[in-house]
């Protein structure tokens, strides 16, 4: 049959964030793929070099609307280390209790997008609305629903007293029989075992070879967890297991995710009982000395990588973040190696994509000169001033001359 | 046991149970104590050290003398991120966190909200109002 | 005279149209409800349509303008023209023949045909993919409606629905020799009105939205008014062939059986939206030719042989 490439993307139902995919067909099965990213870059990391640290806590946490506590942990964590603060203990397991409910409140989102890549809305609709649960309880222990601000330089903001913990309590136990539940479905329910079985196979080799990351690489095999390998917060005193599978496709990457949830029941649970008592953040001085750290957290995505560099300023020098998603999307065209058109969406929802925390500065690199451009703001802008000249007929270049003389 | 429809039985339960959606807006929900909705001023405790200023992630909120030791403090509630780090920032205590946060408007300078004392009639050089 | 007001209002295509929303409103409604959320209220099919039919019709550049704005109106005028030879409260449709059997199965078909040359002509690759995958589950579900439809009228010995609906209603307790396929004739309407797990042609998250992706506006709103009545048609049909009961009754009492009738049936086919997953289109095919057709097969089986058995 003849090929016929066809865009998912920018804009499709399939994809929760815009990113362009195209895919060479052949009947309904997928002979190509490749993937143009950068749809969502905001220059976060350039914003941050403008912004105090106090500042840049909540500029960090606004990379992402599911995993900002990972990113805000993460960034913090960092300058913390530069400047040699002793973060309270009782700040650390306020901040693990956070980071768990935070891995609750993903994983159940994932299962309701992944219920509704194949169709099943009704699982959507159902662990959603188990997942509000868990949002009220953050709604009364943070102040919000998402972007939960309880993250500062030395500790926390927030305590949680005796009455929210018994809150989170009850709300975990109600959250364990749902989620029994929803393990239940995913192994019983023929249609969707159908569709998730076999499906975007990865094998562990592949896997270590391409850095896969999070539940996707630990559905192929490989025991790799930030949490116990490299323990932040209060980790280190709490105990869990690591969920591994060996079915190295979607259906193994379900139950990673479920079993993780399970998991994260436990140490919330544990954290609870064991918290101390003691101070909630220490001070932090405005200017950090100089020193450079590099921060890593177990998003529920996977390992996510921060690096701080600081110059005895109130302003830090780089920021760069490295999200899992961007580590896991390499994986995504091996998996659909011989796959239907059909798979796609599953495929590529199966890794989590969080688009939005992906998109982080890029090397443009010429193949053929085998040179690095890394292109300055001025390139930058004269470079995009000429393109447009070029190709859409439009001048911008006195617009550029008046901004260039504001900014700099 | 694998076999399709294996949620036959919650689904089929669910028609007798109430609907897990809140039509709003004909039913309204409170938010939680610890809610950052609206950030509010008390003018009598603000000195004009300005720190909530310095600390603002987005350059919202903005404080001005009218008068001797009287402060006014405007805040743009759409540059607002809601973070509550002005509310942590002060050392008098004289920003809080209200719960509302039903705030959209039509008119877009209805955005920018003063709180504070009206600003003083002007005075000319003896201290007599014009 | 009255042929006319039958055809056009009572019970033609005024009523078809008014019960068509009503199913979808049953449909949509009982599908929120089991997903334990509230639902449209009662008018919103109603909504839905008027909203469609006064936004603007885009053609898109490259397609071809008439076969792409012909096709939604052969698919409302085919599901419409069936109806008239189903026999609904009555057992007597309005018009009926030997033989208009396979005409309304032929004019049930023609709907899917149209989705497939409406998808065709659109020449937008989403569109042109639905397309191919609704003509390759046609050829998945066709045969195995065919020959359920065909097992009663086997044993009715004869060709005219009207005439077998008369069959049942003098022998009432023959309708369980035809249980199995009453369940293999609602799957395969599952397949032909594309709902979930046969959703494939329409799948929202893969190829936008299939065959109607260029559709808009008075076209888009004629095609799913098409769709809706389709429901309506093909549940008629299969609660005349199956569902035999109250046909001799006749005036109120008899239209309130029949509006029972397909209310149970659509609701069958909002439960099976609920629990299932879309199924991939080498899955379904596998699936109709592995399992649906062998017993639908057997169904036709037992039903010959118990023509021999009775006829002694």
């Amino acid at each position: 049959m003849r090929k016929v490439v066809i865009p998912i993307g920018p804009q499709h139902p399939a994809l929760k964030e815009p990113e362009s995919f195209s895919v060479t067909l052949s009947g309904e099965r997928i002979m190509a793929f490749s993937a143009r990213l950068g749809y969502n870059h905001r220059g976060i990391e350039k914003a941050c070099e403008e912004r105090t640290y106090v500042q840049d806590v909540y500029l960090i946490e606004r990379i992402c609307g599911i995993c900002s506590h990972a990113h805000s942990t993460c960034f913090v964590q960092a300058v913390e280390e530069i400047a040699g603060l002793a973060v309270p203990e009782r700040a650390q397991y306020i901040r693990t209790i956070i980071a768990e409910l935070e891995r609750i409140h993903s994983h159940l989102l994932w299962l309701g997008i992944a219920g509704h890549e194949v169709g099943f809305d009704t699982l959507l609709m159902y662990t959603w609305r188990d997942r509000e649960v868990v949002m009220d309880v953050l709604a009364a222990l943070t102040g919000n629903r998402v972007n939960y601000g309880i993250n500062t330089i030395g500790g926390v903001r927030r305590n949680i007293s005796p009455d929210q913990a018994k809150d989170i309590l009850k709300a975990v136990d109600t959250l364990e029989e749902r989620t029994k539940y929803y393990m239940k479905v995913a192994t019983e329910e023929r249609t969707l075992i159908e569709r998730l079985a076999g499906v975007g196979t990865l094998s562990h080799e592949d896997a270590v070879n391409l850095g896969a990351v999070g539940p996707t690489a630990r559905a192929s095999g490989i025991d790799r967890d930030t949490r116990r390998d490299d323990p932040y917060a209060a980790y280190g005193k709490l105990s869990f297991k690591v969920i591994t599978d060996n079915h190295n496709d979607v259906y193994g990457r379900t139950l990673v995710r479920c079993g993780e949830l399970m998991e994260s029941y436990n140490i919330i649970r544990q954290a609870i009982r064991e918290m101390p008592d003691g101070p909630l953040a220490v001070k932090a001085p405005r200017r950090i000395p100089a020193g450079e750290a590099f921060s890593r957290y177990e998003a529920p995505r996977g390992e996510d990588v921060h690096y701080v560099k600081a110059n005895g300023t109130e302003k830090p020098e780089r920021v760069k973040v490295r999200a899992p998603t961007l580590a896991n999307l390499q994986t995504v065209e091996k998996m659909l190696e011989d796959g239907q058109l059909a798979d796609l969406p599953i495929v590529i929802a199966a890794i989590d994509p969080c688009f939005s925390c992906t998109d982080r500065s890029i090397v443009v690199r010429e193949a053929r000169k085998r040179s690095r451009n890394i292109l300055k703001w001025e390139d930058l802008r004269s470079y995009s001033v000429e393109w447009y000249r070029n190709n859409r007929g439009l001048d911008f270049s006195k617009l550029n001359r008046k901004m260039a003389g504001r900014l700099l | 046991m694998i076999r399709p429809g294996a949620m036959i039985r919650q689904v089929l339960a669910s028609i007798f149970k109430k609907p897990a959606t809140i039509s709003y807006p004909f039913v309204k929900t409170e938010m939680p104590d610890n809610f950052r909705g609206k950030i509010k001023f008390n003018p009598q405790l603000c000195i004009g050290c300005k720190i909530c200023m310095r600390d603002c992630p987005s350059n919202a909120i903005t404080i001005t003398k009218v008068g001797e030791g009287l402060f006014n403090c405007e805040i743009n509630l759409a540059k607002c991120i809601y973070c509550a780090q002005c509310v942590d920032s002060c050392p008098k205590k004289a920003l809080e966190a209200t719960k509302e946060f039903e705030l959209a408007v039509l008119d877009v300078k209805k955005l920018k909200v003063v709180y504070g004392y009206e600003a003083e009639p002007a005075k000319d050089t003896e201290g007599n109002p014009e | 005279m009255t042929a006319l007001f039958n055809m056009l209002i009572f019970p033609g295509f005024l009523f078809l149209a008014v019960f068509g929303l009503f199913g979808e409103y049953i449909d949509r409604k009982l599908y929120a409800r089991l997903q334990n959320r509230v639902g449209p209220p009662w008018f919103q099919p109603l909504a839905d349509l008027i909203k469609l039919a006064a936004k603007e019709d885009i053609v898109p550049e490259e397609a071809n303008p008439s076969m792409f704005k012909a096709m939604p109106i052969f698919a409302l005028t085919a599901t419409v023209t069936a109806s008239f030879y189903i026999p609904l409260w009555k057992t007597g449709a309005l018009f009926s023949f030997n033989g208009d059997l396979i005409v309304t199965l032929y004019l049930l078909t023609i709907p899917t045909l149209t989705y497939f040359l409406g998808g065709w002509y659109s020449t937008s690759l989403y569109s042109k993919i639905g397309a191919i995958r609704s003509l390759t589950q046609l050829f998945a579900y066709e045969v195995p409606l065919l020959m359920v439809i065909l097992a009663p009228a086997l044993l009715a010995n004869t060709w005219s629905l009207s005439e077998m609906a008369l069959f049942y209603s003098i022998h009432p307790w023959y309708w369980l020799f035809n249980i199995i396929g009453f369940i293999i004739s609602i799957i395969a309407l599952l397949g032909k009105l594309e709902k979930v797990p046969f959703d494939i042609p329409e799948a929202e998250t893969e190829i936008v939205a299939g065959t109607f992706t260029e559709y808009s506006g008075r076209l888009l709103a004629l095609f799913r008014f098409s769709i809706d009545i389709e429901a309506i048609v093909g549940s008629a049909l299969i609660a005349a062939v199956y569902l035999p009961f109250g046909l001799g009754l006749g005036g109120a009492a008899g239209f309130a059986i029949f509006v029972l009738k397909i209310v149970f049936i659509i609701s069958i086919l909002a439960l099976s939206r609920t629990l299932f997953a879309r199924l991939r289109i080498d899955q379904m095919v596998e699936f109709c030719w592995k399992y649906v057709s062998p017993f639908a097969f057997l169904q036709i089986l037992i039903n010959l042989i118990l023509k021999g058995v009775l006829a002694r």
